[in-house]
């Protein structure tokens, strides 16, 4: 089957690339970009460790081809603290708990950062609920929810860095 | 769980993108991808061509014409929900799709591509079918309208030629003050439905009936409209006891069985959600219960 | 002295790479030449293997090889993987081979790996691979397998039944015939999955040169792993490094040691180039190791006042069709009955199954559960006929702390009698109660109900010996730049190993914890070790930190001492430098002491020098660790769609002296939500003939965020005896006693309707069944 020429833009930066049609997009930013944050946890759209946004949206990348993605803007976990320090978010999972192994985390850093950016006050309820698409093993969620909160009111305060 | 190998095509226009269907073998059309790319990573499909639609400009948008809201087979889920005329027009549907799985599919799922799939137990096409919606079906031999009652045919089977796709998606809208109801019950946020009802009434004076839909879905292999609930609604006045009377019709459905739940168990469920969907709408109708 | 690291809610050393996307699990390194691999699986639950074609696959563009058993060097191509927990109850001490020779007996089973340019295309070639099968009859449930006209799950063994034996001490005759009243229940609990959100990985890759052979897996135990590799091998030890890199969770199934981790290296060995496998999710549904899957029949006597006399039944485990840890599940599951009860007799016989399922080795709780479920549920049937409250039938049966040591009567299944060290579960118990506002909970319940809402409150207890042997090792070391290396046997898949065990050196050794080089999980960094599995870490590498970190703080101090020409207790360590509290205060950094303690070539060291400022200590435990908890949960039923909802869940936990109680809450929340998975979701569904029915995350439900609350958590610390730290394991007791809390809740709050559950998970139709039956629905539903 053809490969098929392709450009895609990842955390800001365009990247030309001409890749077969089967290849997902998660393995797209995996193994040709080497940007192994985003992760494969069941590539069957329920566990959410690969989520990434796109064009702004966050969307699972184990159910996209690279080639779906021409000419769109992708952010993934790496895209998150592009000047190396941790942003609210990231400091706020370290202060509440809110990972573990770690694996499932950068899937939820990116639907919270679509959640907060649309809603900068979302009650308990509201954080839970965002975060169906995306399963935990080991945390029970606690932490990440309480971080959710944290990094909200943060930002809401304007207290963060 | 890689996919087997396909080539891509990716038209911009309506037209194209048919002919594509027609000429190609063993093609399939690429709509959001929720459904379609998670069988083919299982292999359970196995494609040799995948039309994407996502660049067919014609089969976007949000119209309301001639009293029904006419949406675009390749409008985003997420779309719709955040849409103020789908709010306004079509609240059932607004409220079914904040149960239709998860943020991210919804970002990326499409209505014409979860009525094409025609999941049993997926909360489109039964609002489509309460709504009694017409879908407009696009091939080379041009456009053709299809009521939804005649759409879906079988378990995921629906009235679609293998050369054809949706285009676009009619409901009619129903009377301003008209009230809806929407419950299902799944295992969790966002699941499948074990079973769902989809109730819309429109009640006049004195409480009485005018209209009456009731679709359940999750029950059997398609989704189902409940005539004899309906029919018992009609030209009565709505109480208590007359949407637990309608409600019982429910248990007279043919349902399914599998490892999510027995038959007989989801008969019950569409008894229970049938009843409170019935009770929701008379109160958003106006009507006290 | 005031501790500044242990015991603080110090944040995670992991983190911040984890959370910048910088993890390094398997799947993310990447060597030069690297092969993907990809493996053909059984169909077919039982079968014989009559033929296999891989003549098409060869032929497919991008493939290198594809291996069969017979391809596999020697030993490996005949010999039955290790077994590590031998006993000489196991009639058929039965494991795999690397790849099945002449039969297989489970779907999924591995018989063929083909290695290809990458998984796209080596997945492509083994679709093409055909294989011959004599499908023979398969074993689906442990119920049926025991009768011996059922069919083999092994053809060539007499019998299904590979295990058979009894737990007893007591009279338990006399304690029956003296009852006042007798109660049973029958009670299951089905199959469920560790299902970490990273599935297995393996990576291996041979230098030729230095004739070493490294091997990255996703394995919570990497020495234990490199040890059973060497034998399939048949190479020398040193010659395998094995390294447990960043694990996206383990929860006990990633301890044993798979034929994906010897025939991956076979590969690499074989091809001269590094090969990796990353599993995928319908490969984890189908080979990783399941548990739970027991079918209990007990008894209870109890006197007038529910004084347990005595309890006495039978257990049936399935096994699977292998028994690669033993009968180590069933056997943790019959001794942890009594729990935390005065229990003066007790006769348990286990019997255990091989059926055509993947094999169960421990899961989080490891067959704890069950039994917690299996003797709480007793209770609350002792309570409910005697109509006493369910927390007066527990109080009046705890053993108290004055008893402690408490011998139970049975033998642990770490070789030492079963002897709880310490713990106070009346206290316990009540700090949950209290937590839970149990005392005013009917007024709630009452004023719910009136409004249409029903809801209940459950309250389960586990005493779980934790802290296992046989040792764990930790190595500290000053290097010349001031920075203190730890190495340990100890691995992480989100425990917090490395943090835990920071603190602990930190406060002994007197550096920052930032500077700290920590190498955990690579067999290169330590001679010896084990892993993790049975909450055992924090206790032994705990303590070999502990005593690895005091020598080593012994010897700064001396070196110190002579090199300032001070006092040994006029020495301070304060943040990395040696500080003498007298005169002007002349400090050394411990870089420059790590220096003189290398000595200078050709010159002899001072007497009473030893070389360098290391030590290495293997703390090896006496017994197991008890610890204890209670748990209680309230839910809202839903009594005509059966959907439970958990409103609140508070839990009580010992685990003996706290190191981070971040990390300790933060294990005891996601051992919740695990257990609150077995209580409702989580059940690995088989049909009759051994065909698995819920292989994708669709059919096998998680818990979600919705589905978890944040638990209440009280800390009761009572001191362990037994070792350095006083501490106590910590990660499976957050799931031990969940699913006995809830489904007595659930139980509570349909207590209107009198039904009663005796099984996990338990689903919304069961309940509605249950409502129908009992008559729920005949006013509801008038038609």
């Amino acid at each position: 089957m053809a490969k098929q020429a392709t450009r895609i833009t990842v955390n800001g930066k365009s990247h030309a690339r001409v890749v077969e049609a089967r290849l997902t997009l998660a393995d797209f930013l995996r193994h040709e970009l080497g940007l192994t944050g985003t992760h494969l946890g069941c590539e069957h759209g329920v566990c959410g460790a690969c989520t990434v946004l796109l064009d702004g949206r966050s969307a699972r990348s184990c159910l996209m081809f690279a080639v779906q993605a021409n000419g769109c803007e992708i952010t993934t976990v790496e895209g998150l603290s592009p000047n190396g320090e941790l942003s609210v978010l990231q400091q706020a999972f370290m202060d509440n708990h809110g990972l573990q192994c770690g694996f499932c985390t950068p899937g939820m850093l990116i639907t919270l950062t679509e959640l907060l950016r649309e809603n900068a006050d979302p009650s308990e309820q509201d954080v839970r609920e965002a975060l169906t698409g995306n399963l935990c093993r080991c945390t029970g969620y606690a932490g990440i929810v309480k971080a959710a909160l944290d990094a909200a009111r943060q930002t809401r305060d304007g207290s963060g860095a | 769980m890689k996919p087997a190998p396909f080539d891509y095509h990716a038209p911009r226009q309506l037209k194209d993108a048919a002919e594509l269907l027609a000429s190609l073998p063993n093609a399939r059309i690429l709509a959001g991808g929720q459904s379609l790319v998670p069988m083919m990573n299982f292999r359970y499909v196995i494609a040799d061509h995948l039309i994407d639609l996502g660049h067919v400009e014609d089969l976007r948008g949000i119209a309301v014409i001639d009293g029904h809201l006419r949406m675009g087979a390749m409008m985003r889920q997420h779309e719709l929900e955040s849409s103020p005329e789908v709010a306004r027009h079509c609240p059932l549907l607004a409220e079914a799709l904040r149960h239709v799985g998860h943020r991210q599919t919804r970002n990326r799922g499409t209505i014409g591509g979860s009525l094409a799939h025609a999941d049993p137990a997926a909360e489109l096409p039964a609002v489509c079918l309460a709504s009694d919606a017409v879908l407009h079906l696009a091939s080379v031999r041009g456009l053709r309208a299809v009521a939804f009652r005649d759409f879906p045919v079988g378990y995921m089977a629906t009235a679609l030629a293998p050369d054809e796709m949706i285009a676009a998606v009619e409901l009619p809208i129903w009377r301003l003050g008209h009230g809806h109801g929407f419950h299902e019950f799944a295992r969790r946020h966002g699941d499948f439905a074990l079973a769902g009802a989809a109730a819309l009434l429109d009640i006049g004076a004195g409480g009485v009936v005018r209209r009456a839909a009731l679709a359940l879905f999750g029950v059997a292999e398609r989704p189902v409209r409940v005539d004899a609930a309906e029919a018992a609604l009609l030209g009565k006045a709505i109480d208590r006891a007359a949407i637990r009377s309608a409600a019982a019709a429910a248990w007279l459905i043919e349902p399914i069985s599998d490892i999510h739940a027995g038959g007989d168990y989801r008969r019950h469920l569409a008894q229970v959600l049938s009843a409170r969907a019935l009770g929701d709408a008379a109160r958003r109708a106006g009507v006290e219960i | 002295m005031g501790a500044k690291h242990f015991g603080a809610r110090v944040k995670r050393l992991e983190d911040p790479a984890l959370l910048a996307g910088r993890g390094r699990f398997v799947d993310d390194i990447k060597l030069p030449g690297m092969l993907h691999a990809c493996f053909v699986r059984s169909p077919h639950a039982h079968a014989l293997l009559r033929g296999i074609d891989i003549g098409p696959a060869l032929a497919m563009a991008g493939v290198h090889a594809v291996f069969t058993a017979a391809d596999l060097p020697a030993p490996m191509d005949r010999m039955p993987i290790p077994m590590l927990t031998p006993n000489p109850a196991i009639a058929a001490p039965r494991t795999q081979t690397v790849l099945a020779r002449e039969e297989v007996n489970y779907v999924g089973q591995a018989i063929a790996v083909v290695v290809a340019e990458s998984r796209y295309l080596a997945e492509d070639a083994a679709a093409a691979i055909v294989v011959e099968y004599d499908v023979l009859t398969a074993v689906g449930d442990c119920r049926a397998g025991i009768a011996d006209s059922a069919p083999r799950a092994h053809s060539d063994l007499a019998s299904n039944v590979i295990a058979r034996f009894p737990s007893a001490y007591g009279d338990i005759d006399a304690a029956f015939a003296s009852a006042t009243h007798v109660f049973e229940e029958v009670l299951w609990q089905h199959r469920g999955g560790g299902m970490a959100i990273e599935t297995r990985a393996v990576l291996a890759s041979h230098d030729a040169a230095a004739d070493l052979l490294t091997v990255w897996s996703g394995t919570q135990t990497p020495h234990l792993g490199r040890g059973t590799l060497a034998d399939l091998l048949d190479r020398n030890i040193e010659s395998i490094r094995m390294i447990a890199p960043d694990v996206g969770g383990g929860f006990g199934p990633k301890a044993i040691f798979y034929p994906e981790e010897a025939a991956i290296p076979a590969a690499a060995l074989k091809l001269g180039r590094p090969v990796k496998w990353i599993e995928d999710r319908r490969e984890h549904f189908l080979c990783a190791t399941q548990e739970r899957d027991q079918y209990w029949d007990m008894a209870i006597a109890v006197d007038g006042a529910g004084k347990i006399l005595g309890l006495r039944g039978r257990m049936l485990h399935d096994s699977g069709a292998f028994v690669p840890w033993g009968v180590i599940m069933p056997y943790i599951a019959a001794v942890t009955v009594p729990g935390p009860y005065v229990v003066p007799a007790y006769a348990l016989e286990t019997i255990v199954v091989l059926t055509n399922k993947v094999p169960t080795t421990p899961v989080r709780g490891a067959g704890r559960p069950q039994a917690v479920f299996a003797m709480e549920r007793l209770l609350d049937r002792v309570a409910r006929e005697l109509a006493l409250d369910r927390a007066e039938v527990r109080r009046r049966n705890f053993i108290k702390p004055e008893q402690m040591p408490y011998p139970v009567g049975l033998l642990f299944r770490d070789g030492k009698p079963l002897v709880y060290d310490s713990g106070d579960y009346p206290r316990g118990q009540q700090a949950a109660l209290e937590l839970a506002g149990y005392d005013s909970f009917r007024e709630r319940q009452r004023a719910a109900r009136d409004r249409g809402r029903l809801i209940g409150v459950g309250i389960g207890n586990y005493v779980e010996g934790t802290g296992l042997g046989p040792f764990e090792g930790v190595t500290v070391r000053v290097l010349p730049n001031g920075k203190v290396a730890v190495a340990t046997g100890a691995t992480s898949q989100g425990q917090g190993t490395r943090t835990t065990l920071s603190q602990i050196v930190a406060e002994q050794v007197g550096c920052r914890i930032e500077d700290i080089v920590m190498t955990v999980g690579d067999t290169a960094a330590i001679a010896q070790g084990v892993g993790a599995f049975a909450s055992r870490q924090a206790v032994n590498a705990g303590c070999s930190a502990q005593i690895a970190g005091e020598a080593v703080r012994k010897q700064i101090v001396a070196l110190a001492a002579r090199t300032l020409g001070v006092d040994e207790s006029a020495i301070d360590l304060e943040d990395g430098n040696a500080v003498a509290t007298t005169g002007n205060k002349p400090t050394v950094p411990f870089g420059e002491l790590a220096r003189l303690a290398q000595g200078i070539p050709g010159v002899s060291l001072p007497a009473g020098q030893a070389a360098g400022l290391a030590h290495t200590a293997y703390y090896t435990p006496p017994q197991a660790a008890y610890c204890s908890g209670t748990h209680v949960a309230e839910v809202e039923v839903d009594h005509l769609t059966g959907g439970v909802k958990i409103l609140n869940y508070a839990v009580a936990h010992d685990s003996g002296r706290v190191i981070n109680p971040l990390i300790v809450d933060g294990q005891v929340q996601g051992g919740v939500a695990h257990g609150i998975g077995n209580a409702l979701l989580e059940w690995m569904q088989y049909d009759d003939n051994a065909q698995p029915l819920t292989t994708t995350f669709a059919d096998y439900l998680l818990p979600m965020a919705t589905d978890v609350p944040t638990c209440a958590i009280a800390h009761v610390e009572t001191i362990n005896p037994l070792n350095p730290l006083g501490v106590k394991g910590a990660g499976e007791g957050g799931t031990i006693p969940a699913a006995a809390a809830i489904i007595a809740a659930i139980e509570d709050a349909l207590s209107p309707f009198d039904v009663h559950f005796a099984e996990t998970p338990l689903m919304p139709e069961r309940i509605v069944a249950a409502l129908r039956a009992a008559g729920a629905y005949e006013e509801t539903f008038a038609a």
